[in-house]
This record gives C-alpha cells, sequence and structure tokens, in this order.
C-alpha cells in the first residue's frame, strides 16, 4: 500500500511540474501576475511530493519490503542499515528518483533565495526548471518505477553491489549530483533571459552564485570518486579516463569555463553569446552523463544499471532540451549588443583563450568517450579509446591554459601595457623555473623533465596568484587593513588556482614516481621494495555481516623502525559470490603506502600488490582547495545588494578624507 | 592597432592553436584506438600482427596454470569455436574466474598466443562484457548468461 502511495506520489509531483512551468511562463510573456505567482508555490509542492516519494523509498529500504522489486534487487536482510539506506541510490530507479528530488531542492532553493529577482524573470527560471522536471519525471514514470511490485516476493533480496557496500560511495552520488543538476539552475537563468530578449548583465550577475554552488560540488564529487576509486578498486589508479568518470568530467570543464565567462559577462558586460552559450553546453552535458551513466551503452566498470530503452528516452530528452535552447538561441543572440571593448592584451583576451581551451579539452574527452558508440552504432566494428589517448592530448592542451592563467591574474581589465606585464612577469618566471628546476633536479632520479614541467607550472600559477594580491596591497600604507577590503572572491579566485596548482603537483609526481610491484607472499615473507620492508605478519580469517573475508597483516619497516601496519582484506560478499578488495593504506602528506591482496595461489600464499604513491593526497587536497575557492566566492558580498550598497557607501566615507 | 586588426589576429590566433590542437588530438585518438577481435576471428587471420587489440572470451575451464615461483599465468579464452592461448604477468582481477567471460589487452606473440598486459573482467558476477557476448552470438553459441537467467 505505502509504495503505490509512492508511485502516486510521484504522479502528483508531475501535475505539479506542470502548473509549475506552463503557467509561470505563460504569465511571463502575458505579463499576467496571478500566473507568474504560481511559480513558487507549485516548486515547493513538486519539492513535497517528491520528497514523500523520495522518503517512502528510504522507509521500504529500511523495512526490507522486498514485495518491490527494486528493493529485492538491491537489498537483503544482512546489509547494514546505512547501507540500505545508500542502496535507495545504489541502481538505476533511485538514482533517478534521486535526481528530481534534488532537482526540486535547487528549484526551492531558487525560490527562496532570489527575493530580488524581478517577478517575471522568476517565474521563467522556475518554469524552465519545471520543465526539466517533467521530462524527468515522465522518464520515470514510464521506464522505471522505482516502486514496482514483484510476485512471488522473494525471501530475501539480491543485496546491494558490494562495491557500492563502501562510506565513500554513501555521499558520492549525492554530491556528484547536486553539482551535476545545479547546472539546470544556470541553464534556467540563460534560457529565460532569452525567452525574456533581455541579455542584458544583470542575468549573469544573478546566476554566478548559483553556478558556482553547482561546480563546487561538482568538483567535490569528481574528487570523492575519484579517491573512493583509489581504495576501493585495488588497484591504486586515482583516475582511468572510465567513460562514467569523462561524464562528470566534461560538464566540469565546461562548468569551469563558464564559472569564469559569466564573471567576464558580469564585469566587463563581454562574451554574453558565448556565456549563455556555455551554460546551456553545461546543462546539456549533465543530460548527456545522465544519459552515459544510466543507458547502459557503454561498456564500463560503473555502468551498474543498463536497459537500452531507457537509453532512447534520456537521449530524446536531450535532443528536446538541447535542440530547444539552440533554436532559441538562434532566435535571440544575434540582436545581443557586444558590450565592453577591450585590447588584445587584457584580462578578457586571456579569459577568452583559456575558455576555448577548456572547451577544446571538453571536445577531446567527448571524442574518446563517445567515438566507440557511434562506430558501433553504425555496425562498423568494435572499437576502445585507451587512456594513453586521454593522457596524450590533455597535457598539451592544459599547457597553454596554465600559461594564461598566470598572465590574466595579472593583466588588467580593458588594456595593459606590454613592457609593465613583462617587467612583473620575468621576475617570476625566473623564479618558477629555477626553483622548479633545482627541486626536480635535487629530489627525482628519473623522469626529471616531466616532473619539472610540472612543478614549475603549479610554480607559475601560485607566484602570479599571489604576485596578483601583492599588486593591490603594495601601494597602500596599511597593508593588512588593505588586505581585508579586497574582496572575497578574489580571495576565492587565489585559493582556487593555489588548489589548482596543488592539483598539478599531485598528479605529475604521482603520474611519473608512482612505484608498484605485483609478488608473491607467505607468511614470514619479507619483500624490500621502495626503501621499505614489507613483512608479512600473518593471514586470518574474518567475517563481517554479509561476507568472508581473509586479512593479511604487515608490517612496514623502514630503517628498522615500524612504520605503519597495513590491513588489507580479499573479502567475499555471500549473497552475490562476489569477491572484493579492500585495499590497506598509510596515508600521508608526501607518500601513501598502499597494500592490496591479489589472489589466493597454490600453498598458502597470496599474490600482493604494493604501491608507493608520492604526493597522491595533493590531487584531492587541491579539489578541495578549488572548491573552497568557490565557496569564498559565493560568500562574496557583491551577491547580498543591500550589503553591497552600504559598503560602497562607507567605501566613499573613507574615500573623502 | 585597430579593431579589424586586432579582431583578426585574436581569430587567427584561435585558428591556430585549434588546428595544432586537432592534429594533436587526432593523432594520438588514431594511436590509441583499440579494436577488438574474437577469437574466431583471430583464427581467420583478421587480428593485427603488430598493433594491440582486445581480445575477449570465456575462460576455458581446467585451462588456467600458474608459475609456481612468479606470477605467470597462462589460459585459454575461447568463444566455443576456436580458442586461443593468453600469456599473462600479474594478479588477475577480483572477478576472474574459469567459465567467466572477460577481456584482455595485449599483443599477438604469434600465430595463436596472446600477451596480455591488462585482463579485464567486469564487476558483477553475472555480467558479461558486451564484446564477449556479441562473440559469443557471432560464433553461434548460445550465451550462457542468458541460459543462466532461464535457469533461475
Amino acid at each position: 500500500m505505502i509504495a503505490e502511495l509512492g508511485h502516486f506520489s510521484l504522479v502528483l509531483a508531475l501535475a505539479m511540474a506542470i502548473i509549475q512551468s506552463t503557467f509561470p511562463i505563460m504569465g511571463a510573456a502575458m505579463g499576467n501576475l496571478t500566473y507568474m505567482s504560481l511559480a513558487r508555490p507549485a516548486a515547493r509542492l513538486q519539492f513535497l511530493f517528491v520528497s514523500i516519494s523520495f522518503g517512502i523509498l528510504v522507509y521500504s529500504f529500511l523495512i526490507n519490503d522486498f514485495s518491490i522489486s527494486y528493493v529485492a534487487n538491491n537489498s537483503n536482510t544482512l546489509l547494514p542499515w546505512i547501507y540500505r539506506f545508500s542502496a535507495v541510490w545504489g541502481a538505476h530507479e533511485g538514482s533517478l528518483l534521486l535526481w528530481i528530488l534534488i532537482l526540486s531542492i535547487w528549484t526551492i532553493a531558487v525560490t527562496y533565495f532570489s527575493h530580488r529577482l524581478p517577478e517575471y524573470f522568476l517565474s521563467r527560471v522556475i518554469g524552465v526548471m519545471g520543465l526539466v522536471s517533467i521530462g524527468f519525471l515522465l522518464f520515470m514514470l514510464f521506464t522505471s518505477n522505482p516502486f514496482e511490485r514483484i510476485f512471488p516476493i522473494p525471501l530475501d533480496g539480491a543485496d546491494l553491489n558490494p562495491l557500492l557496500q563502501d562510506p565513500g560511495l554513501i555521499i558520492h552520488p549525492p554530491i556528484l549530483y547536486m553539482g551535476y543538476v545545479g547546472f539546470s539552475v544556470a541553464f534556467g537563468f540563460a534560457i529565460a533571459a532569452l525567452l525574456g530578449g533581455n541579455l542584458d548583465t544583470t542575468w549573469a550577475r544573478w546566476s554566478r552564485p548559483w553556478t558556482l554552488l553547482a561546480w563546487i560540488f561538482l568538483t567535490i564529487g569528481i574528487a570523492l570518486g575519484s579517491w573512493w576509486a583509489y581504495y576501493e578498486l585495488g588497484w591504486g589508479g586515482w583516475w582511468f579516463w572510465d567513460p562514467v568518470e569523462n561524464a562528470s568530467f566534461m560538464p566540469w570543464l565546461i562548468g569551469t569555463a563558464l564559472i569564469h565567462s559569466l564573471a567576464a559577462t558580469d564585469k566587463r558586460e563581454i562574451f554574453k553569446n558565448w556565456t549563455i552559450l556555455l551554460a546551456i553546453c553545461a546543462f546539456a552535458l549533465s543530460l548527456l552523463g545522465t544519459f552515459l551513466v544510466r543507458s547502459g551503452v557503454i561498456t564500463s566498470v560503473h555502468a551498474f544499471a543498463t536497459d537500452p530503452t531507457r537509453g532512447i528516452f534520456i537521449l530524446a530528452l536531450l535532443a528536446i532540451f538541447v535542440g530547444g535552447s539552440l533554436v532559441l538561441y538562434a532566435f535571440r543572440a544575434p540582436s545581443t549588443k557586444s558590450g565592453g571593448k577591450f585590447k588584445l592584451l587584457s584580462r578578457e583576451t586571456f579569459l577568452l583563450f583559456n575558455s576555448i581551451l577548456f572547451l577544446v579539452a571538453m571536445l577531446t574527452v567527448l571524442l574518446g568517450t563517445i567515438y566507440p558508440l557511434i562506430i558501433e552504432a553504425l555496425n562498423l566494428g568494435k572499437l576502445s579509446v585507451g587512456a594513453p589517448y586521454f593522457n596524450a592530448v590533455f597535457v598539451p592542451i592544459m599547457a597553454p591554459l596554465i600559461i594564461f592563467l598566470g598572465l590574466g591574474v595579472l593583466t588588467k581589465w580593458k588594456q595593459d601595457d606590454f613592457s609593465l606585464l613583462l617587467k612583473q612577469l620575468r621576475n617570476l618566471l625566473i623564479a618558477s623555473l629555477f626553483i622548479g628546476i633545482s627541486i626536480g633536479l635535487i629530489f627525482f632520479e628519473n623522469n626529471q623533465l616531466k616532473s619539472i614541467a610540472g612543478i614549475v607550472a603549479a610554480l607559475w600559477i601560485s607566484t602570479t596568484s599571489l604576485y596578483s594580491l601583492f599588486v593591490k596591497i603594495k601601494n597602500k600604507k596599511n597593508k593588512l587593513a588593505a588586505m581585508r577590503i579586497i574582496s572575497r572572491s578574489f580571495y576565492g579566485m587565489l585559493v582556487a588556482h593555489i588548489g589548482f596548482a596543488v592539483c598539478i603537483v599531485g598528479i605529475t609526481i604521482t603520474s611519473q614516481h608512482s612505484v608498484d610491484i605485483h609478488q608473491r607472499m607467505k607468511i614470514g615473507d619479507v619483500i624490500e621494495f621502495s626503501n621499505y620492508q614489507f613483512h608479512l605478519k600473518d593471514l586470518k580469517a574474518v567475517s563481517g555481516p554479509n561476507y568472508e573475508a581473509t586479512e593479511a597483516i604487515v608490517d612496514v619497516i623502514k630503517n628498522e623502525s615500524l612504520i605503519t601496519t597495513l590491513r588489507s582484506q580479499k573479502r567475499t560478499y555471500t549473497v552475490r559470490n562476489m569477491p572484493m578488495t579492500e585495499a590497506g593504506i598509510d596515508a600521508g602528506f608526501t607518500r601513501d603506502i598502499y597494500m592490496a591482496l591479489g589472489e589466493p595461489l597454490d600453498n598458502e600464499s597470496w599474490s600482493v600488490r604494493l604501491y608507493h604513491k608520492p604526493f597522491v593526497r595533493w590531487i584531492w587536497l587541491g579539489a578541495i582547495l578549488m572548491a573552497i575557492g568557490g565557496l569564498l566566492a559565493v560568500l562574496d558580498k557583491r551577491y547580498r545588494l543591500r550589503i553591497l550598497k552600504k559598503k560602497i557607501i562607507t567605501i566613499n566615507n573613507e574615500a573623502i578624507p | 592597432m585597430t579593431s579589424r586588426k586586432k579582431r583578426i589576429l585574436i581569430v587567427s590566433f584561435i585558428l591556430i592553436g585549434i588546428s595544432i590542437a586537432a592534429t594533436l588530438i587526432l593523432t594520438a585518438f588514431e594511436e590509441n584506438l583499440m579494436y577488438f577481435y574474437s577469437p574466431t576471428e583471430i583464427a581467420n587471420g583478421e587480428a593485427p600482427k603488430v598493433r594491440a587489440f582486445r581480445i575477449g572470451g570465456l575462460v576455458l575451464t581446467n585451462s588456467v596454470k600458474r608459475n609456481p615461483n612468479d606470477l605467470k599465468v597462462t589460459f585459454v579464452l575461447t568463444d566455443t569455436v576456436n580458442e586461443i592461448k593468453v600469456i599473462y604477468d600479474g594478479i588477475l582481477p577480483d572477478l576472474f574466474r574459469e567459465g567467466q567471460g572477460i577481456v584482455a589487452n595485449g599483443k599477438m606473440k604469434s600465430d595463436n598466443i596472446f600477451v596480455a598486459d591488462e585482463v579485464l573482467a567486469k564487476h558483477d558476477e553475472n555480467y558479461m562484457p558486451p564484446e564477449v557476448a556479441k562473440a559469443l552470438e557471432d560464433a553461434g553459441a548460445l550465451n550462457p548468461y542468458q541460459e543462466n537467467k532461464v535457469a533461475k
């Protein structure tokens, strides 16, 4: 009975979504305030119904209601309750419901935090988001009802995929979806601006904090996914260029271009059309990501849920949203007046170049991701694109991007003086090169060139960023007071760029200097590896709530002192009879020691993988810094108009004496 | 500099950049395409001799042999019509089992020996890599995955 309520609640949510999209958009076109006033209540009611539905699904999982097919396929009485909870989004239907729930969360957030928006504009934004919601609710009701009953009712469930039984996977999907779906807000703002034909720059200012928030979530979501893959898959890798990873990385690349382009549109009234296109593109890529992950068209270790008919539905949705917005764009965009002028040597130019580079980077990833699908669809054979392709093309695209980043932060808006810029940059460049080369030569014996290139790039980004702060305060008497006046956006940019640099260091050193061995070991064996001794002390049987495991206990010794004791497990999840590896990791600021049990061999020995991964933590540390930078920018006072006015008055007062 | 000249300069910068990028991308792309061949296609001599490619099939029961002192392992992959011997040095994935469908990347060593750099098995005991399912279907074998499902 309660499951049917959940289903019915989704139908009600669809009804609300229809009201939420039709009336406000019509109202905005006709100037009918009554119609427009329906936007907020409809969005809030939709949220209520979606939440009820989601709550019922959670409840069904928690009480082990195996009469529901989705619960029976993804849960088990032995599954710990926290994983029964996260199993809600462990497969297709539930993750789709999560998608819709998150969309409605973003929508009501817009209704609550956008009091300053003109009513007609807000109505359009909410309306467009309602349209997206209609598409996904229809998709869900027609192809993927999570509340479908199963008969006969199984005695026990088929268990959650063991790969997903991990703390990282409890939070990774919701955060990633917050990012994906968050771009629907930027999309809503862009389409609302196109619909109204008011392509002035106010829409850019309004949508900036929202876009930044979505970008922050996506950044954290991707980093979490990478971290999870690192410790859970037991291969010591942190990025595989797997189609599902690419699916989240493409919107991130365009999202990054978008937040920079929005800044230019907001501050300098330029790139208006380009920014709109990027907003549409970011959301289209989020939809494409959903399609790739959820349709089962890709050969991927991640494709948990697979069903081709669903793929066609999502593809149709994608075609409607992208096609529709591009047609609208084609009609409206030519009428936009181009805004501020700028010279070749200006921050605008570098922002534009970087925007294009992000687009090119996205296209290369897109090519590698969907080319095999196209070839297969055309019956031209089966092929795959190897990770070396992505590595080979990505680095050369990032190189000019990094150079432009350093130039961009130091160049003024509108125009700059070339000789002055050169004078500033020369010292920074020499310093970066000198320090980078010294570090490379002192610390690394092999792959020196690549290591040096990465470190110099990171130093270039950090020094130019810090120098841009110095430029702002160097002529001020009271440096501390001057630093306090500088906007949070600026500090946000600083922190995010330094985060990027930290990430580059992590990626470079980990890729160039990680070492690993695959070795046969039995109890008592000692292996010398990377200046450490690994001593396999014991192998013992362990059992968990829904698995049996063998645990290896390994002492890591360096210079005759014990560094750490690693414990790695090889688990067999009993319900699905599926083996899983739990790696033993000693995490450190400058290196990780990583051990994973392979497989049992004859005469009581096991195959074991050992890794020494220097600076791998810096990759995720960099991502966290980028997210913190984004957060600082969101918290910038300029997005709160009243406070902003006050600030201008105080600044004027200070300036007068 | 006039705005016209400036625009030409920017556009040419972008064009040059994009053409360099396109060349780089397409070269790297061409080099890293991995085609898939089934044991039957290899037996027919369709697979490349030098270039790396992917192979897929079922691991033949009782064909997995390990070296006693290191991690070298050999096994036979089959699409039920033709067989091919695979040599691999390293740790096999968690779901590698006899009778299981797997995919391997590597090169041919001689006419029917394949040296794998990487062996992939999917993280689901019922899951058949699509390439393997297709290869079995082409070879006319009943898909054991389907059979399994029906029996359940």
